[in-house]
């Protein structure tokens, strides 16, 4: 199941992965899912994702993780993505990245924005204990207010309650 | 602009009253919710030439004021059998009786010879034929409308023994677009929904504005610059000044009750705690040392103690320390998750959101953490805050619909009655009333 919610949502951010502004996933209601073989990145399909570029960690390691509700520890099924984007920053020395903390809307702004912050920080915290220099990593918190989908109920907030690695 | 250090409002000495004093004293016990509100004429002041228009303006003010606090109920100008311009010296007070009005305004607006408003009311009471109170307010013309929110705050402190909050404003975050990319802009308006205005232009997220006990500055966090930091913004001069230079996102400022230090949350490395910076000297205080979530902090109106929200006991609660950090005690026992303590102007109570079974409830409890009792329930009620005379409690409410979540402003009385939409022109959240404008 989480591997299904991922893929759409990496095809969904692939699409705005041109985009500068982190986090634009755009709507994710509705049938995304017939976006997924249309390269609307400028043709170049022979090529690829530009090594290294944000489009690269979302086609091919994955940028994000989830929590469960009011958690912050990374969860098992995290561990393998975390693990890659390790990997992947360690082939990309000059790759700096932001980590965004993001909840879901079910508590309270203020103590959202300090979850969001546990969260950066866990995602950060396990990247440096598999030897990624911290110096590399920056963290930020959103709270509730920069959900990936819109939706009230269990599988919004779900997908909502992540740990995104935006390249900087 | 529309600058509060120029006003002059000069409230007279209490006008002549007929010969016998009132009588029959009619009054308002607002500490029940109540059932029958007390019926008002609210007649035009009469004004001639350009201040007619006024007179009538105010007048229409004045009654969704008083309609508005839940405890009167304004009779309709089409049902008074004597007409403003026929009362004389005293009102006929078996045509008022008639319409059943317990209560009677009247008055009479002018221009000065110096260009400013004069505008003078008297509340009757038309049962015990007399007069209850009654003053004459100068100020410029432009400000007739806070004198008309004047007239509502005597009417109201006659009638029940307590403050009005009516000449107040509220700041708060007006909110447009979809969940995912939503914009928010800091806007202020009157607490009427009057004169409306917007303070930022919706390119950097801002979040939880409150006000200075002046009510000139408000503190707010912003995400200029992709740095969550709290600022603070000059109502007169429109400028915002980062306070102070953390290593990590600042969030939850609450000014102190003189107005001298702020209060807020700091997280570095995920480990958010609560520091009070003092705004004249800079100098920062941290009060809370505990690897939990720390935030939320709201000064007691006294300043002895600051009430805070914490997970240190697993889940979210609210908690009450001294104001240099020492001794915090939870105070929050009931079933669910607590959050944003706010503590009432009054000291009595200490306002909160609860989370409990899927529902968000805003609620009252003493400092102690005794008598507590919820107010409003929906999907997600969150953000408390309070009138100046602690009666009245604004929050916003946000409510799923097929479009989206839509987010709006509402009060609420202290008993729990007399819920009300708090008219926004676009979606609201994050309220904060400001203290009774000077």
């Amino acid at each position: 199941m989480w591997g299904k919610l991922f893929s759409l949502t990496a095809v969904l951010l692939l699409v705005a992965a041109c985009e500068t502004t982190p986090e634009e996933t755009g709507d994710a209601g509705g049938d995304g899912g017939t976006t997924a073989t249309t390269d609307t990145t400028g043709g170049d399909t022979m090529a690829g994702p530009v090594p290294g570029s944000q489009e690269d960690l979302v086609v091919n390691v994955g940028d994000r993780v989830f929590f469960d509700f009011d958690m912050y520890d990374v969860r098992a099924d995290a561990q393998d993505t975390l693990t890659r984007q390790a990997e992947w920053m360690q082939k990309f020395p000059d790759v700096n990245v932001t980590i965004e903390g993001h909840c879901d809307e079910r508590g309270t702004r203020e103590y959202n924005l300090a979850l969001g912050d546990r969260r950066a920080n866990s995602v950060k915290n396990f990247l440096v204990a598999l030897g990624v220099d911290p110096n590399r990593i920056v963290t930020i918190s959103y709270g509730k207010e920069r959900p990936a989908v819109e939706g009230s109920n269990e599988a919004a907030w779900s997908q909502n309650r992540r740990g995104v690695t935006i390249v900087n | 602009m529309n600058k509060i250090a120029s006003l002059y409002l000069l409230a007279l000495a209490v006008l002549v009253l007929p010969a016998q004093l009132a009588r029959a004293e009619l009054s308002i016990d607002i500490t029940q919710g109540v059932v029958d509100p007390i019926p008002v004429a609210v007649t035009r002041l009469l004004g001639g030439g350009e201040t007619e228009q006024v007179g009538r303006d105010v007048a229409t003010v004045v009654a969704a004021d008083l309609e508005r606090s839940g405890l009167f109920r304004a009779i309709d100008t089409r049902a008074f059998i004597q007409q403003p311009e026929a009362i004389a010296l005293q009102p006929s007070f078996g045509d008022w009786r008639q319409i059943n009005s317990q209560l009677l305004v009247t008055g009479n607006v002018g221009i000065e010879a110096d260009g400013r408003l004069q505008a003078t009311f008297r509340l009757w009471d038309t049962f015990a034929e007399s007069q209850m109170t009654g003053f004459t307010f100068r100020t410029v013309p432009s400000n007739w409308r806070r004198v008309a929110h004047k007239i509502a705050d005597a009417i109201y402190k006659r009638v029940t023994g307590e403050d009005g909050y009516f000449d107040t404003r509220v700041v708060y975050v007006s909110e447009t677009g979809a969940a995912t990319r939503r914009v928010k802009r800091l806007a202020m308006m009157d607490q009427d929904g009057a004169n409306h205005r917007f303070l930022t232009n919706g390119d950097d997220l801002v979040l939880t504005p409150r006000f200075s006990p002046t009510a000139q500055e408000i503190t707010f966090m912003s995400y200029f610059n992709d740095t969550p930091r709290v600022y603070i913004h000059n109502i007169d001069t429109g400028q915002q000044e980062l306070l102070g230079n953390f290593p990590g996102m600042t969030f939850a400022p609450r000014f102190s009750p003189d107005g001298n230090r702020v209060v807020m949350s700091l997280s570095v490395g995920g480990n958010s705690e609560i520091f009070v910076m003092d705004l004249r000297t800079r100098r920062i205080d941290q009060l809370t040392k505990d690897p939990a979530i720390d935030t939320s902090p709201s000064f007691a109106p006294d300043s002895s103690r600051i009430a805070f929200n914490s997970d240190r006991g697993g889940s979210p609660q609210l908690y009450v320390m001294s104001a240099s950090g020492a001794n915090p005690q939870r105070i929050s026992f009931g079933d669910g998750r607590y959050s944003t303590p706010v503590w009432s102007p009054r000291g009595d109570l200490i306002a909160f959101t609860k989370q409990h079974k899927g529902l968000f409830y805003i609620g009252v409890m003493r400092p102690d953490g005794s008598g507590e009792r919820l107010l409003t329930k929906s999907y997600l009620d969150e953000g408390p805050t309070w009138s100046p005379n602690g009666r009245v409690i604004m929050f916003f409410r946000e409510t799923p619909t097929s479009k989206g979540n839509v987010s709006k402003l509402f009060s609420v009385d202290l008993t729990g009655y007399n819920e009300r939409l708090v008219v926004t022109p676009l979606d609201g959240s994050d309220p904060a009333w400001s203290p009774s404008l000077p």
